[in-house]
């Protein structure tokens, strides 16, 4: 039955067969964070995937906590994390620090950046910041309907190429695009899709050799750590939380326990 | 492990040594090479055309709706054609459903009820508890909500209430809270219980337990047509007919500003008492305009709000008319039991300026605010035996409900200072016990929660007496 095999790899076919679970989570496959500045429509985007209808609104700061919902696609099943929204994670306050405790100790299998195509430079800082912490996102350009009233074209190759993950754009109101952000979430998930995150590099001359010299320390004790950088940049910044995680050893256990994971893809 | 923690160790020992040599600034110059970085991928993969015509639009009228002139008086004209169009609006369907469920419905099940041969008290508790207590939370509430949610979540996803919070931070900054507090408030005026869970995007502990407190003042779906309801009985009924519904949506904003006005006063006293400290800074990012779905959003908050906050109403009025019902009926000598506590209560209740019916009405209402007034109506009419309308029967029939409202509530000796006091004490009481039951679970601190509860009924009690005193002396009563 050549035929039945050739519609089951279709995209469409997977696309044209999303299930929304709603709250139903268990025994899911992937762990799926949603991470955006606030107010670019993560709610919105995950209303479209879960079937579920948080509460959205024009309203910076409207999800305080994390909202969880799940769906399925291509027959694995999805549990999906709605995140606060925050403009860095760099700094200290609440929301920050779930979205970024999250992403990091929480170990999503894809983070999905949801950005707001009219004001994609202020969005991208926090896009590099997410990209230094994990190596498996997708980034969602999100109010791609309002960035053309606006006569704003962004080029999602060429942003896709530069960040080395995979663009969607998309209109989640209007429901535009959803597909296609389903076809990379699962891509990126089952390893079809090798991402080669950006890293900053551009860091003033002493403050790069600083952070090579703590990186070579930290990869010499742990070798083949995949975000010793970014560990290396959250010491020198003096963050108490990952000082206190790298004491207590949780830090390194969590990235360490992570590698077999990876390897199996 | 021993090996472990000491590589761990000689990691952050080396992180703090690196540190003190890269001295203070580097944090900045960190954030500034992101921000470089940012700017330079998006230069490469973003085109605009014609920018400068684009924003515009946005800008100019942000520039008038949050003008230091222009922002407040906007605010309030906007207020005031919504609950003008909900006013006006809402009298014909209001009628319409009244007609039917009250008019039709109720005669017929009493009569059927009494020919398949229920007891009196069965059909008692039934029909002239059960039913009749959801009959009027339907016919008083839905036709407001049904005007008013839709037209407050158009302007909700315009984008119009980032800019209400814009207008109002500084005033609370002033008064030594959390600006974003002035989010947290216009939520409340959704509903109290968010706006209490809204308060966590507040960092400061301290600031954000004004904002619990203070959140009771913002009116909540439940306390709108309460407002909008006796408004138009006894403001709107006290000046010409063709100035009816404009006065009265007038006295609606007044109530709603002047819970703005508590909640700042309130805001005030605990920041300078209590709850002493200094304001947090942060920055407002005023979210674009944009074009509101219409057809998703008349469906949603009919959906979401109107269905809903009837549904949970309906559910609290039906053991409520139950309540209602006995309280009428169970007599101890020929007395009431409704009538001993309002007896009781009435001379509290002069004394404010409510009446005894009322204080009833609002600790059988604590589960929910939207059942104050059916539940003002039933008892009126149970316990004040209304001549005509008669303890049993319960009901008048008339075209206009509005008016039923107005004769049985002038009958059980309404004037138009119960009125202005009913509206005062609406939105200075406490809380409804969802929003209690949020509030402990916010705080854990059954301290803050008890004051949350009693700060506002204290204060609408003291107001009321004010008010009422001060009416006495002017009109020589």
């Amino acid at each position: 039955m050549p035929d039945l095999n050739k519609c089951e790899t279709c995209p469409v076919h997977n696309a044209g067969n999303l299930v929304r679970l709603g709250v139903n989570m268990t025994g899911f496959d992937y762990v799926v964070a949603l991470a955006g500045n606030p107010n670019t429509g993560k709610s919105t985007v995950f209303n479209s995937l879960t079937g579920l209808r948080q509460h959205t609104g024009n309203w910076p700061g409207k999800t305080v906590g994390r909202a969880e919902g799940a769906f399925q696609y291509a027959e694995k099943k999805f549990k999906i994390v709605d995140l606060p929204g925050t403009y860095s994670l760099l700094s200290t306050s609440t929301d920050e620090e779930v979205a970024r405790d999250f992403i990091l100790f929480g170990q999503p299998d894809v983070t999905v950046i949801v950005l707001d195509a009219t004001r994609l430079e202020r969005n991208l800082n926090l896009v590099l910041q997410v990209l230094e912490i994990t190596d498996r996102a997708v980034v969602c350009v999100n109010l791609i309907d309002e960035a053309k009233r606006h006569k704003i074209i962004v080029d999602d190759r060429q942003l896709s190429r530069s960040l080395g993950v995979p663009v969607v754009p998309t209109a989640a109101r209007q429901g535009t695009g959803v597909q296609d952000l389903l076809k990379n979430i699962y891509d990126v998930a089952s390893g079809n899709y090798i991402c080669k995150p950006y890293r900053a590099q551009n860091y003033p001359k002493k403050l790069s050799k600083a952070i090579e010299e703590l990186t070579g320390k930290i990869l010499v004790d742990y070798p083949g750590l995949p975000n010793a950088r970014w560990v290396a940049l959250r010491l020198l910044e003096g963050d108490q939380r990952i000082i206190n995680a790298m004491q207590n050893g949780e830090l390194i256990s969590l990235i360490i326990n992570r590698q077999p994971a990876e390897n199996n893809n | 492990m021993e090996n472990e923690k000491n590589k761990n160790n000689e990691i952050l020992a080396l992180s703090n040594k690196l540190r003190w040599e890269l001295g203070d600034n580097f944090h900045d110059s960190l954030v500034e090479s992101i921000f470089a970085e940012a700017s330079e991928i998006a230069s490469k993969s973003v085109t605009k055309e014609g920018e400068k015509r684009t924003f515009s639009f946005d800008a100019k009228l942000d520039k008038i709706v949050t003008s230091k002139w222009l922002g407040f008086p906007i605010m309030i004209l906007l207020l005031a054609a919504v609950f003008w169009i909900t006013i006006t609006g809402a009298n014909i369907p209001s009628d319409f459903i009244a007609s039917i469920l009250i008019g039709k419905v109720y005669p017929f099940l009493k009569s059927f009820t009494q020919q398949i041969g229920f007891p009196w008290w069965l059909s008692g508790v039934t029909i002239d508890g059960a039913y009749l207590a959801s009959a009027w939370v339907i016919s008083v509430m839905l036709p407001p909500m049904a005007i008013f949610f839709p037209i407050f979540t158009l302007l909700e996803d315009f984008g119009y209430l980032p800019r209400v919070a814009f207008n109002m931070d500084n005033l609370y900054r002033r008064v030594g809270a959390h600006g974003k507090q002035a989010l947290t408030m216009t939520m409340g005026f959704g509903c109290n219980a968010a706006g209490v869970v809204a308060t966590r995007i507040i960092d400061s502990p301290r600031e954000r337990i004004i904002a619990i407190i203070t959140n009771n003042f913002s009116l909540c779906n439940g306390r709108w047509p309460t407002q909008i309801l006796i408004a138009t009985i006894f403001i709107g009924g006290a000046v010409p007919a063709h100035l009816a519904g404009l006065v009265s949506a007038g006295a609606v904003v007044f109530i709603a500003v002047l819970g703005i006005f508590f909640s700042l006063v309130t805001s005030w006293g605990l920041s300078r008492s209590v709850l002493k400290g200094e304001a947090s800074a942060f920055s407002l990012e005023l979210p674009p305009y944009r074009p509101p779905r219409i057809l998703q959003t008349l469906y949603t908050s009919l959906i979401d709000r109107t269905i809903i906050v009837l549904w949970r109403a309906v559910i609290f009025a039906l053991p409520a008319g139950i309540v209602i019902w006995l309280v009428a009926n169970i007599k101890i000598a020929d007395i009431s039991l409704a009538e001993y506590f309002i007896n009781f209560m009435n001379p509290v209740g002069l004394l404010i300026g409510l009446n005894g019916v009322i204080l009833l009405a609002y600790v059988i209402a604590i589960p929910a605010n939207e059942i104050v007034i059916p539940t003002v109506l039933m008892l009126t009419v149970l316990s004040a035996k209304i001549a005509h309308a008669g303890a049993g029967a319960g009901v008048m029939i008339s075209s206009d409900s509005d008016m039923v409202t107005a004769q049985i509530l002038q009958a059980g000796g309404w004037t138009l200072l119960t009125g202005i006091n009913l509206m005062l004490f609406s939105l200075l009481h406490n809380p409804c016990s969802t929003t209690i039951y949020t509030i402990y679970k916010e705080t854990k601190s059954t301290k803050w929660t008890m004051i949350s509860t009693f700060l506002p009924v204290i204060m609408g009690l003291v107001v009321c007496f004010l008010v009422t005193q001060i009416w006495r002396i002017f009109s020589g009563g």
